[in-house]
């Protein structure tokens, strides 16, 4: 799809839910705070950060060694490594593996990287029963509609949206919106799947080269239960998700659920060195840009990034605007710094859906520089010719005036001059957008030059 | 030592006390400011568009006109960040390279420069929200951000807590966003609106009768919000509190 | 040309100039009671620590906890519970088991994360199919932190390694904290010195 997201357009519905957009925007301030009531108590949390950030540098600078390294260690383990350059070859590689064996259902856990590539749709197609274990992919799997936050899905919606859609799929009662019990169904809902499936999907958070093992770090149990019953594991790896030594475990692990969540570890963090005996368990390596997007001097600093979600709970856009909003897999800051080289023409506003206040790039346990990537992105855009007509235009015309203070005079003075709109070019459809929701300021009586000129001379 | 003062063109428009307080405040403190008659902007609207060959010109005239000064102190945080860390559309000289090394936002001056701290004719006996600017905060770390694990420093409260009677209360998110962000606030209204209410609200709900603040660009967005909502708040730059401004 | 050779070049290609590895500082802390640090750390993530009395054999005290079980599989000497489960073929097996008896190989104090591996579960599956776990563990063996957790050799040997702090847990629908998510409903540690 070739036409641009329109993220105001978007965030203006959302923002008419009241009920849902209040919630939204405060359950993840929630978690920012949490995430601060982590950071507060441990000391060498700045610390943490640049080793974090440190590690993952020499690591992508090294990638080729470290991948050979994990591909060797991996496979000497017992595992089958494969390698996807984008993701067509990636939804072939799994679906090769799952044909091979026979298997037709499939249960998951949460992968970014499987909606990325657009997994689900293509298995589909080929006959694959694909079953969301991760509660919040799972209700939105149900209701059609993709994920809002990598980390909590279903952020969005509130308890009786959830009941609704499992009233229409799973058969609960419609009209219980108890929490404990929409859980309770989806669990005993789930876990026969888990009994009959023939294949387990995984993603990984972090991939180590020096053992072959890749971990993944989750709070329901869905990951092990699909990964420790079906004889079939597959896991979907970005190549970005390389770290040398097992040790370099303590650093990431220690941040990973703090930054996101504000719990100290998740309650389940697993390390896959190598299949149970009997079974098999493949690694898809995946590309997909990753290896271009490390060649770009401004940009490649986003692959540092460990999905954490602490740049989307801590953004006042996202939170006010939802995930949907962005029309792309990955949202919120990190979406906006990465999503430009998936399709920088769909992708455009979405560098200009920021105030550029930097909150993210102060919570990111990595110390990605998304807010600056951000800015640099916005000068792309607008070099390749991707700005909106109306607001290129402003800009020439606003670079014109304040070049020259003769025509920058003349056009403050005349807003100055008890005129009830900002100066023109400030705005190309000035008065509509601001007066909208704010009172605009009134003109006084003389700018700042004037009152200097009367009071302290110097007229020219 | 050779000041210049900058005063960006909405406070030029919107709020010139802004820029006689800055002024009158500067030469109380005893030195010598001149106001370049031909500076316009700094280049930062076009820039934080992506347009850079449109900022040149501004970006270009403002190193001119700031040419030769030991500093350049303006009442803005977010102009001050832009001259010191993105005016690049222009070739580097040194010229432009000292004149993006003097610039200084206003109470970075008074503060780290001119090291006062105490401001005796100043006297404002009401409930104040602070509002720092982000590029004031995390730019110009003018403050510790709430994200950041450091020991606590708040430069424009330090100078505040010398004003007599000044009360300042906390806002539930004291340093969330407010939504200005520029032309963000035209071309994503909707968030932006959002945004700058909630933020007000937030002060009025801590008992904040006036908003006090390093960037009157925030101020002309929440001051909007404010009186659309019907919010009995009000809003000063600092610098017209510390030169004892009454209300 | 492989996808694999084509992945790699364009990696070499692309890769920035070389930044260094930094070395992890060590954060030694010296814990007073890394025993009762676990325990309140455990805590907090929504598990528990439960003594038996003087006395109490292990394998009435895991009755006692769980009263209601019909199906107590056990992976240890101490308990015997209604399965052993070395007598289990398939993982699916396990589906009707009430509590799972394993014991942990060591604890970290700053989370309250137990270590367990194929060898401590017998069949990894016990550790998400049955309804409620416990986990015998040895008081001593409690490290401070993941950084010293993360330098055990067994991480190297185990094909199978999980870190469990506490039942599973979710908060997807509205924030609600559910414990119990589609693992374990509980999560009880006994402090118990091996055999």
């Amino acid at each position: 799809m070739m036409n641009r997201v329109d993220h105001a357009e978007a965030s203006s519905k959302f923002i008419e839910a009241k009920d849902h957009a209040d919630f939204h925007d405060k359950r993840l301030w929630d978690l920012r705070r949490k995430r601060d009531s982590e950071s507060e108590a441990l000391p060498e949390w700045e610390t943490l950060r640049a080793l974090a950030s440190q590690i993952k540098e020499h690591t992508l600078t090294h990638l080729g060694d470290y991948l050979e390294e994990f591909e060797r260690n991996a496979t000497a383990n017992g595992m089958v490594v494969h390698w996807a350059r984008d993701a067509a070859e990636h939804n072939e590689i799994v679906h090769r593996i799952l044909e091979a064996h026979g298997a037709t259902i499939l249960v998951k856990s949460k992968s970014m990287l499987t909606d990325e590539c657009e997994m689900r749709p293509f298995l589909e197609n080929r006959g694959v029963e694909i079953v969301e274990t991760d509660l919040g992919e799972r209700i939105q799997q149900l209701d059609d509609e993709p994920p809002s936050h990598i980390v909590v899905p279903a952020v969005h919606k509130l308890r009786g949206d959830v009941a609704e859609v499992f009233g229409r799929t799973l058969g609960t009662d419609p009209d219980n919106s108890d929490v404990p019990y929409l859980a309770e169904s989806q669990r005993r809902h789930t876990r026969p799947t888990y009994l009959r499936a023939h294949a387990a999907m995984t993603g990984a958070n972090f991939a180590i080269a020096e053992t072959g093992t890749f971990v993944v770090c989750t709070n329901e149990g869905n990951a092990d239960l699909g990964a420790n019953l079906p004889p079939l594991h597959i896991a979907s790896i970005g190549i970005e998700k390389l770290l040398p030594r097992i040790e370099h475990l303590g650093v990431f692990v220690r941040m990973l659920s703090r930054s996101a969540l504000g719990s100290p570890i998740t309650q389940i963090t697993s390390h896959f060195r190598a299949p149970r005996p009997g079974t098999e368990m493949h690694v898809v390596l995946v590309d997909n840009g990753r290896s271009e997007r490390l060649g770009m001097e401004d940009f490649w600093y986003s692959l540092k990034c460990i999905r954490c979600g602490a740049c989307m709970n801590t953004c006042p856009v996202y939170r006010r605007s939802g995930g949907l909003s962005y029309g792309a897999t990955y949202s919120g800051p990190i979406g906006v710094i990465i999503d430009p080289t998936f399709n920088l023409r769909k992708y455009s506003a979405l560098p200009f859906a920021s105030t550029l206040n930097g909150s993210c790039t102060s919570v990111c346990p990595v110390k990605i520089d998304i807010h600056e990537q951000i800015y640099k992105w916005r000068e792309v855009i607008a070099q390749r010719h991707q700005l909106p007509m109306v607001k290129k235009e402003a800009m020439r015309v606003a670079g014109k005036v304040l070049a020259s203070p003769k025509l920058y005079r003349a056009a403050v003075e005349a807003a100055a001059a008890g005129l009830e709109h900002l100066p023109r070019f400030l705005v190309y459809n000035p008065f509509n957008a601001w007066g909208r929701q704010r009172e605009v300021p009134a003109a006084p009586a003389q700018t700042f030059r004037q009152w200097y000129v009367a009071n302290r001379g110097g007229e020219r | 030592m050779k000041v210049a003062l900058f005063i960006p063109c909405y406070v030029d428009a919107f709020f010139p006390e802004v820029g006689i307080a800055t002024l009158h405040l500067l030469e109380r403190l005893g030195c010598e400011v001149d106001y370049p008659l031909d500076q316009t902007c700094c280049g930062q609207p076009m820039a934080n568009s992506g347009c850079h060959d449109d900022a040149r010109g501004a970006e270009a005239l403002f190193a001119q006109n700031f040419a030769g000064y030991d500093r350049i102190v303006t009442p803005s945080g977010s102009c001050t960040h832009h001259v010191r860390d993105r005016m690049t559309s222009i070739e580097q000289t040194p010229e432009v390279q000292a004149v993006r090394r003097n610039v200084r936002e206003l109470v970075e001056f008074l503060h780290d420069d001119l090291g006062v701290l105490h401001y005796p004719w100043a006297s404002f006996p009401h409930k104040v929200g602070l509002h720092i600017g982000c590029s004031t905060l995390r730019a110009l770390r003018e403050a510790k951000a709430s994200e950041i694990r450091e020991p606590a420093f708040n430069k424009p409260a330090r100078l505040l807590s010398a004003v007599k009677g000044l009360e300042l209360v906390q806002p539930e998110r004291p340093d969330e966003c407010c939504g200005f962000g520029g032309t963000f606030s035209v071309f994503e209204e909707p968030v932006s609106a959002k945004m700058g209410r909630d933020k007000v609200e937030d002060h009025h709900r801590a008992g904040a009768q006036y908003i006090v603040s390093t960037d009157m660009s925030c101020v002309m967005h929440q001051q909007g919000c404010a009186r659309r909502a019907g919010l009995p708040l009000r809003f000063l730059h600092i610098a017209q509190v510390l030169n004892g401004v009454s209300a | 040309m492989t996808s694999r050779e084509l992945i790699l070049a364009r990696v070499r290609r692309n890769q920035p100039a070389w930044r260094d590895l930094p070395t992890i500082p060590s954060f030694e802390r010296s814990l007073a009671d890394p025993w009762a640090a676990f325990g309140s750390a455990l805590a907090r993530m929504g598990g528990s620590v439960a003594v038996p009395p003087d006395g109490t054999a292990l394998d009435a005290f895991v009755r006692f906890l769980h009263a209601g079980a019909k199906v107590i599989c056990s992976a240890v000497p101490e308990v015997v519970g209604t399965r052993r489960i070395a007598d289990v073929r398939h993982p699916a097996e396990l589906d009707d088991v009430d509590v799972g008896v394993v014991r942990g190989a060591f604890g970290v104090a700053e989370t309250g994360s137990v270590w367990l591996s194929e060898r401590e579960f017998g069949v990894n599956a016990l550790g998400f199919l049955a309804q409620h776990l416990v986990v015998l563990l040895d008081p001593r063996s409690i490290v401070a932190d993941l950084h010293a957790a993360y330098r055990d050799p067994r991480f190297r040997e185990a094909r199978y390694a999980v870190l469990m702090t506490g039942p599973s847990a979710t908060a997807d629908i509205e924030g609600v904290l559910i414990r119990g998510a589609q693992g374990i409903r509980s999560f009880t540690v006994v402090p118990a010195a091996p055999a």
